[in-house]
C-alpha cells in the first residue's frame, strides 16, 4: 500500500521525454514558453507595500506533479490565487497552456481553460448529496438556462460513477456531503476537481487534519493522477511531500529559493536556514 | 438530451396542490352553490379573507425560492409585490370610467383633483388588461433585473444587501406618497368597480378571484419545485453554501443569483396583482419596510427551503394576525416579533421541521 513503482509520472526531470502530446507544432509553440502547462514569469503582488510574491518565476511541465512548500507567509496561496484569477498581480506573466494569458481571464474563463482548485479548507455543498456535488463540478455547460433544462445523461452518469469509484465514496453516494468524515471532504474535493477533467490540478494541503491512512491514500490518488494532468500540490506535511513528489519548490518571501528533489532541496543549506532548519 | 424539467413529485406536491385545488374548487362552490343558512355555506367573506392569505403564500413562496434556497436574505420583496399591485390598481381604475366622482371618462379622479390635463405617459395602455398583465411581470422584473445586476455584480452579500433591499423599498414608499408621482399619493388606487367586465363586489367574482389565486399559487408551487429540483436549483443551494467554490466550479455566480431573484420579484408581482383586485385598494404603505420583514416572518416561520413551509407559514400567521388584530390590536407586534425570536431559536427549520413522519419524507 502506498507504494509507488513506475507509473506515469518519470516526467520530473526538465528536458522531459514528453509524451505523445506535444506534436512538432505544438513543439515549436512550446520553444517561447518551455513547453510548460503553466509559466509563471516576473510575478510580483504587494499588499500595502509588502510583497506577498517578489518577482516569481515558476514553470510546471505537462504531467508533472510538483509539490510547493515553504514558512508561512511564503506565498503559496497568494501564488494560487494568482494562477486562479482571484488575486491580480502588479507585474509580471503568467501563461496557461501556451496559449492562455491568465492575467486576462476572468475566474470562471480559467476554469473553462482547464485549471482546477481545491482549497485548503475542505469546501464541498454540504447541503447536497455528493453525487450531486460531483454532478455540479462536472464539465458541462454552465449558464443559466442550460442548468435549468438538462439531466444527467448516461455517459456521464458512467462518469460519476467512476469518479466516485477513484476516491472511494462510492458507498456514500447519497449521503449529505457535511456528514462526510474531513478525509472524505478532502477526497470528494479532489473528485469535483476530477470532474472537471482539468489539464492542472491546484490542490491546497490536501492531507492537513487526515489520518494516517488517508494520508496515505491520498498520497496515492494523487500519484495517480499525475501524468495524464498536472499536479500541483502545496503542503506543509514533510512526509507527505517525501512520499508523492518528484520535484520540490521551496518558496520563501514571495521568491522561489530551491528547486529540485526532495533530497537536493532538504540538504540546500538556505532551505535548511529559513524552513527545516528552524 | 432530454429537455424536460427534472422533477420527481413528492408526498408534500401531492398534499399541496390537492388542498389548492380543493380551495380552487370547492371553496367557491359552497360560497355560490348553498345557502347562507347551510352549515355548508362559506361566507364571502371568508372567500375574500381566504383569497388574501393565498395572495400571501404566492409571496412568501417567492421569497423562500430566494432567500431559503438562495440565501439571499430580501427585506424588500413587499416593493415587488406592491408594483405588481399598482400594475393591477391602475387598470382596474381605468376600468372605473366615467363612474368616479368626477364623471371623467379618461382621468382616475385623483388627477382631475390635482387639475391634470393629460393621462401622463406611463399609464398609457393601462386600460387593456393584457397590457396589464405584461406590466404585472414586466415591472417587478426589471426592477429586480436592474436593482440585483448592480448588487450581485458588486458581489454586496449577507446583510449588507438585506439593507439595501430594505432601502429600496423605502425608497419606493416616500416616492409612491408624493402626489407628482402620479399613482394618487397617500390615498393610492382604490374605489374600483369591475375587473375584465365582472362586478369586483359580485359574489361569483370574488368565489372567481379566489379560484384563479388558488390555481396560479399551485402553478407556481409546481414551476418552484421543478426549479429547486433541476441542476440550475442545485446550483443555487451550493452557491448560498458556499459561493467561491461555485465560482471555481466555473458557474457566474452572479448570473445565478440574478436568475432567481428576478423569477422570485415576478412571482411577488403577480402575488400583488392578485391581492388588489380582492382587498380593493392599493396604496404606499404596501411598500413600508416593514411588511417586507413579515414576509421573511412568515416563511422563517413555516420553515424556509421547503416551499410548503412558505405556503404554511404565511397561512398561519395571517390567519393568527387577522384572530388577534381582533382580540388585541396593539398586542399584534408584539407577538410578531416573539413568533420569530420562537421560531429561531427553537424550530429553525419551522413548523414543517416539527416532524416529519417517515412516509412523508
Amino acid at each position: 500500500m502506498g507504494k509507488m513503482n513506475d507509473g506515469p509520472m518519470n516526467v520530473a526531470a526538465p528536458g522531459m521525454e514528453t509524451k505523445p502530446v506535444a506534436d512538432a507544432a505544438a513543439a515549436a509553440a512550446a520553444d517561447l514558453l518551455h513547453g510548460a502547462i503553466l509559466y509563471l514569469d516576473g510575478i510580483t503582488v504587494s499588499f500595502d507595500g509588502f510583497h506577498a510574491l517578489d518577482d516569481l518565476s515558476l514553470d510546471i511541465e505537462r504531467g508533472e506533479l510538483r509539490c510547493i512548500i515553504g514558512p508561512n507567509g511564503a506565498g503559496k496561496s497568494t501564488m494560487m490565487d494568482v494562477v486562479t484569477g482571484k488575486t491580480r498581480p502588479d507585474v509580471g506573466e503568467a501563461y496557461f497552456d501556451r496559449q492562455f494569458d491568465l492575467l486576462k481571464m476572468s475566474e470562471t474563463d480559467i476554469v473553462k481553460a482547464g485549471i482546477g482548485r481545491k482549497f485548503q479548507k475542505p469546501t464541498v455543498f454540504e447541503q447536497l448529496p455528493v453525487v450531486v456535488n460531483l454532478e455540479l463540478a462536472m464539465r458541462a455547460k454552465k449558464g443559466v438556462w442550460a442548468t435549468l433544462m438538462v439531466r444527467l445523461n448516461g455517459e456521464q452518469r458512467d462518469r460519476i460513477d467512476a469518479v466516485l469509484a477513484t476516491i472511494g465514496l462510492i458507498d456514500c453516494r447519497h449521503q449529505h456531503a457535511g456528514a462526510l468524515s474531513h478525509g472524505q471532504k478532502q477526497w470528494l474535493e479532489i473528485g469535483m476537481l476530477l470532474m472537471q477533467e482539468p489539464q492542472l490540478m491546484l490542490i491546497d494541503e490536501p492531507a492537513a487534519g487526515m489520518t494516517h491512512q488517508e494520508v496515505e491514500r491520498t498520497a496515492e490518488l494523487l500519484v495517480s493522477l499525475a501524468g495524464e494532468r498536472s499536479v500541483v500540490v502545496v503542503e506543509h506535511d514533510m512526509d507527505f511531500v517525501r512520499s508523492i513528489a518528484r520535484r520540490v519548490t521551496v518558496l520563501h518571501e514571495g521568491r522561489v529559493l530551491a528547486d529540485g528533489s526532495m533530497d537536493t532541496v532538504q540538504n540546500d543549506p538556505k532551505v535548511l536556514e529559513v524552513y527545516l532548519g528552524s | 438530451m432530454p429537455r424536460t424539467l427534472p422533477l420527481r413529485l413528492q408526498f408534500s406536491d401531492f398534499g399541496v396542490v390537492g388542498i389548492l385545488a380543493f380551495v380552487a374548487a370547492v371553496v367557491p362552490a359552497l360560497n355560490l352553490l348553498t345557502s347562507p343558512e347551510s352549515a355548508l355555506h362559506v361566507s364571502t367573506f371568508t372567500v375574500t379573507l381566504l383569497g388574501k392569505y393565498l395572495c400571501y403564500a404566492l409571496l412568501a413562496l417567492a421569497v423562500d425560492l430566494v432567500w431559503g434556497y438562495g440565501g439571499i436574505l430580501t427585506l424588500g420583496h413587499g416593493a415587488f409585490f406592491a408594483l405588481g399591485g399598482y400594475a393591477m390598481g391602475m387598470y382596474l381604475m381605468r376600468q372605473i370610467g366615467d363612474r368616479g366622482v368626477y364623471g371623467n371618462p379618461i382621468l382616475p379622479d385623483f388627477m382631475v383633483f390635482l387639475n391634470w390635463q393629460d393621462l401622463p405617459w406611463y399609464w398609457w395602455g393601462s386600460s387593456s388588461f393584457p397590457f396589464a398583465m405584461i406590466l404585472v411581470v414586466v415591472v417587478p422584473g426589471l426592477l429586480a433585473l436592474v436593482f440585483g445586476w448592480f448588487a450581485f455584480r458588486s458581489r454586496v452579500t449577507g446583510v449588507y444587501l438585506s439593507i439595501i433591499t430594505q432601502a429600496l423599498t423605502y425608497a419606493l414608499l416616500l416616492a409612491f406618497f408624493r402626489n407628482d408621482m402620479g399613482f394618487g399619493g397617500n390615498n393610492g388606487l382604490t374605489d374600483f368597480k369591475d375587473i375584465v367586465g365582472f362586478d369586483l363586489h359580485a359574489d361569483a367574482t370574488r368565489a372567481a378571484l379566489l379560484a384563479v389565486t388558488a390555481t396560479i399559487l399551485g402553478a407556481a408551487y409546481i414551476g418552484c419545485r421543478a426549479i429547486s429540483a433541476s441542476r440550475l436549483g442545485r446550483i443555487v443551494v451550493a452557491i448560498r453554501d458556499a459561493e467561491d467554490r461555485a465560482r471555481f466550479l466555473g458557474y457566474r455566480v452572479e448570473h445565478f443569483k440574478l436568475w432567481i431573484f428576478v423569477v422570485s420579484a415576478i412571482l411577488a408581482g403577480i402575488a400583488g396583482a392578485l391581492y388588489v383586485p380582492q382587498v380593493g385598494i392599493i396604496n404606499p404603505s404596501e411598500f413600508s419596510p416593514l411588511n417586507s420583514i413579515e414576509i421573511v416572518i412568515w416563511v422563517a416561520v413555516g420553515g424556509r427551503g421547503s416551499l410548503y413551509g412558505a405556503i404554511l407559514g404565511a397561512v398561519l400567521v395571517n390567519f393568527a394576525k387577522t384572530q388577534f388584530t381582533g382580540l388585541f390590536p396593539e398586542a399584534w407586534l408584539f407577538v410578531l416579533g416573539g413568533l420569530f425570536v420562537l421560531a429561531t431559536l427553537f424550530l429553525p427549520r419551522g413548523v414543517v421541521g416539527i416532524r416529519r413522519p417517515s412516509w412523508a419524507r
